[in-house]
């Protein structure tokens, strides 16, 4: 069964901002899964129907086979949504701003108190529940919001940039949650900018750009489009010209510090071996960027270029 | 009975939120009034005697009464769901289960209550100035009751048309306060000339406090039967205009 469903989709804004130009897709139950594209490319505008935050203006979409529109309130309880910006009333604690998300799912108290302490505990903050939430710190409100949207035990997690601005430690133990959520049977869905996230976490992925999905299919099958590596390699004495090497493009970053391409046909062996030959010593190596962000870069830019052209 | 409780979890957020900041909106009212009983009530009605039959601080107490109710009941939705709205923490309700009709009707009961509550702190503190006997127990609670809805409705339907903090401001300033001192708070209209007798017949309010005054004295300068219809009327029209704007979604989504 798909846990999301959405067939030609569109919304032109009051201005006449065509958001969203027909998208169609459709997302597993049990899945994890990348919703990626610029800022302004309709990603927000697509949560936004989906979580009833935003209307339509014609297609449909379906939750759990549930229609937003026709079984609107067995399409949200299906649903959890953690927002791109904090949206909770932050005068309130912690405590209370998930107390009261169950309630308004209709969550008798007892049960809405049993839930809290165990979404607060596995977001780590069953200590800090009875804080002013405008008083905890940026990492704390997105894992309030996350608390809040897991109190219902949604079937569907939608996670709009949950992790933006947060520090790496936080981030980590955010990817957890997230993975140990999935591992449960919650199908998530989620949008991020740092696409590393996105390559470690999810099994598909779909890219919106200007209204439209471009890609969508899963993770491994798409980065095996990636036909050459960067890699960054620090040499352990200054160099000041760089040798050739046939089949690699090498580039001089500093005088120790130096840019290889990799083609996917050939091997690091046969790099390090010419390197060896011409007495350049390499002491480390590491990506010049992720596999899927070099992708994601070269799927907008080309079909900007095509449309220029 | 999930309806329910999305409901009574409305309403306890909304009486959490206007006891937790007491100082703005339970305490302001008890002064305010006090002055208008001492100066008006007693100072000035003692020199003034009598209208229609009671002393000046018993015709003028259910007039401020009323006109707590009206203030704080507009004042409470207007204030909460603005600033839910302008907070964006109306997406809380957006995306859960919770039909609009419950949301309305959970935000006007905040309203009610505490329109309810500052009508009994002032009604209270009346007590100081004056015995208060009441003439008609049921006809003063009613109108307490619808006045305090009609005022909540109205609220509401300013919240979600404001497109700013100043937008929330205006109608209080600018209608509520004129109409609800040009609304016989503190006289009768008879006392006024007679162009100005009929053109006081179109505030609406002239009829809330003249109902609530007939509770409580047994005087009013209008019919109860009208006031009950023109009260009763304006809650249909101002509920189902709440319900048609969330309906469509206006000013609160995209």
């Amino acid at each position: 069964m798909n846990a999301l469903s959405i067939r030609n989709l569109r919304k032109t804004y009051s201005n006449g901002f065509e958001a969203l130009k027909g998208i169609d897709l459709d997302v597993q139950q049990g899945d994890f899964f990348a919703l990626l594209g610029a800022n302004g490319a309709g990603k927000s505008t697509a949560i936004g129907i989906i979580s009833s935050l935003v209307t339509a203006s014609s297609g449909s979409v379906n939750i759990f086979g549930h229609n937003i529109k026709s079984e609107t309130n067995l399409a949200k309880s299906c649903l959890g949504l953690v927002p791109q910006e904090i949206n909770f009333n932050q005068f309130d604690t912690a405590k209370r701003i998930v107390l009261n998300q169950a309630g308004y799912y209709g969550m008798p108290r007892k049960i809405a108190m049993e839930r809290m302490e165990t979404c607060l505990k596995q977001v780590d903050l069953w200590d800090k529940r009875d804080v002013i939430s405008r008083r905890l710190s940026g990492g704390m409100k997105r894992r309030v919001m996350i608390a809040r949207a897991m109190v219902h035990a949604p079937k569907l997690l939608i996670l709009d940039e949950p992790t933006a601005g947060v520090d790496i430690e936080i981030r980590r133990s955010m990817w957890q949650m997230m993975k140990e959520l999935n591992a449960q049977g919650t199908t998530i869905i989620l949008t991020t900018h740092y696409l590393e996230e996105a390559e470690s976490l999810c099994r598909h992925i779909a890219i919106i750009d200007q209204g439209r999905i471009v890609e969508n299919s899963d993770m491994a099958t798409f980065l095996k489009r990636l036909h050459i590596d960067h890699f960054i390699l620090d040499l352990a004495h200054p160099i000041e010209t760089l040798p050739i090497i046939h089949g690699y493009s090498l580039k001089r970053i500093s005088s120790t510090v130096i840019e290889v391409g990799v083609p996917k046909d050939n091997n690091l062996n046969e790099l390090f071996a010419q390197l060896s030959a011409a007495s350049i010593q390499v002491i480390s190596m590491k990506n010049k960027s992720n596999r899927l962000e070099q992708l994601f870069v070269d799927l907008i830019e080309n079909k900007t270029q095509k449309e220029i052209a | 009975m999930s309806v329910l409780i999305a409901f009574s979890t409305i309403v306890r957020k909304e009486v959490y939120r206007f006891i937790r900041i007491w100082p703005q909106t339970l305490l302001p009212p008890a002064i305010t009034t006090s002055l208008y009983f001492l100066i008006f009530g007693k100072l000035i009605g003692d020199r003034i005697g009598t209208v229609h039959g009671t002393s000046y601080m018993d015709y003028i107490v259910p007039g401020i009464i009323i006109m707590s109710v009206i203030t704080h009941s507009y004042a409470n939705v207007v204030s909460s769901f603005y600033s839910t709205k302008f907070q964006r923490n109306i997406e809380e309700l957006l995306v859960a289960p919770i039909p609009n009709w419950v949301i309305l009707s959970g935000y006007i009961s905040g309203g009610i209550l505490r329109g309810v509550l500052v009508g009994s702190v002032v009604a209270l503190i009346s007590l100081l100035f004056t015995p208060l006997h009441i003439h008609h127990w049921l006809i003063a609670l009613t109108i307490v009751f619808l006045t305090a809805t009609l005022f909540s409705l109205a609220g509401f339907i300013n919240a979600i048309l404001a497109e700013s903090f100043d937008d929330i401001s205006i109608i209080p300033n600018f209608v509520l306060t004129p109409l609800s001192y040009l609304g016989g708070v503190f006289y009768s209209v008879d006392m006024l000339p007679t162009i100005w007798q009929h053109i006081s017949l179109g505030n609406p309010i002239l009829y809330m406090v003249n109902a609530f005054r007939f509770g409580v004295i047994g005087v009013s300068d209008v019919d109860i039967t009208l006031a009950y219809l023109m009260t009763g009327g304006f809650i249909f029209v101002l509920a189902l205009f709440s319900l048609i704007l969330l309906y469509r979604g206006t000013g609160i989504k995209s």
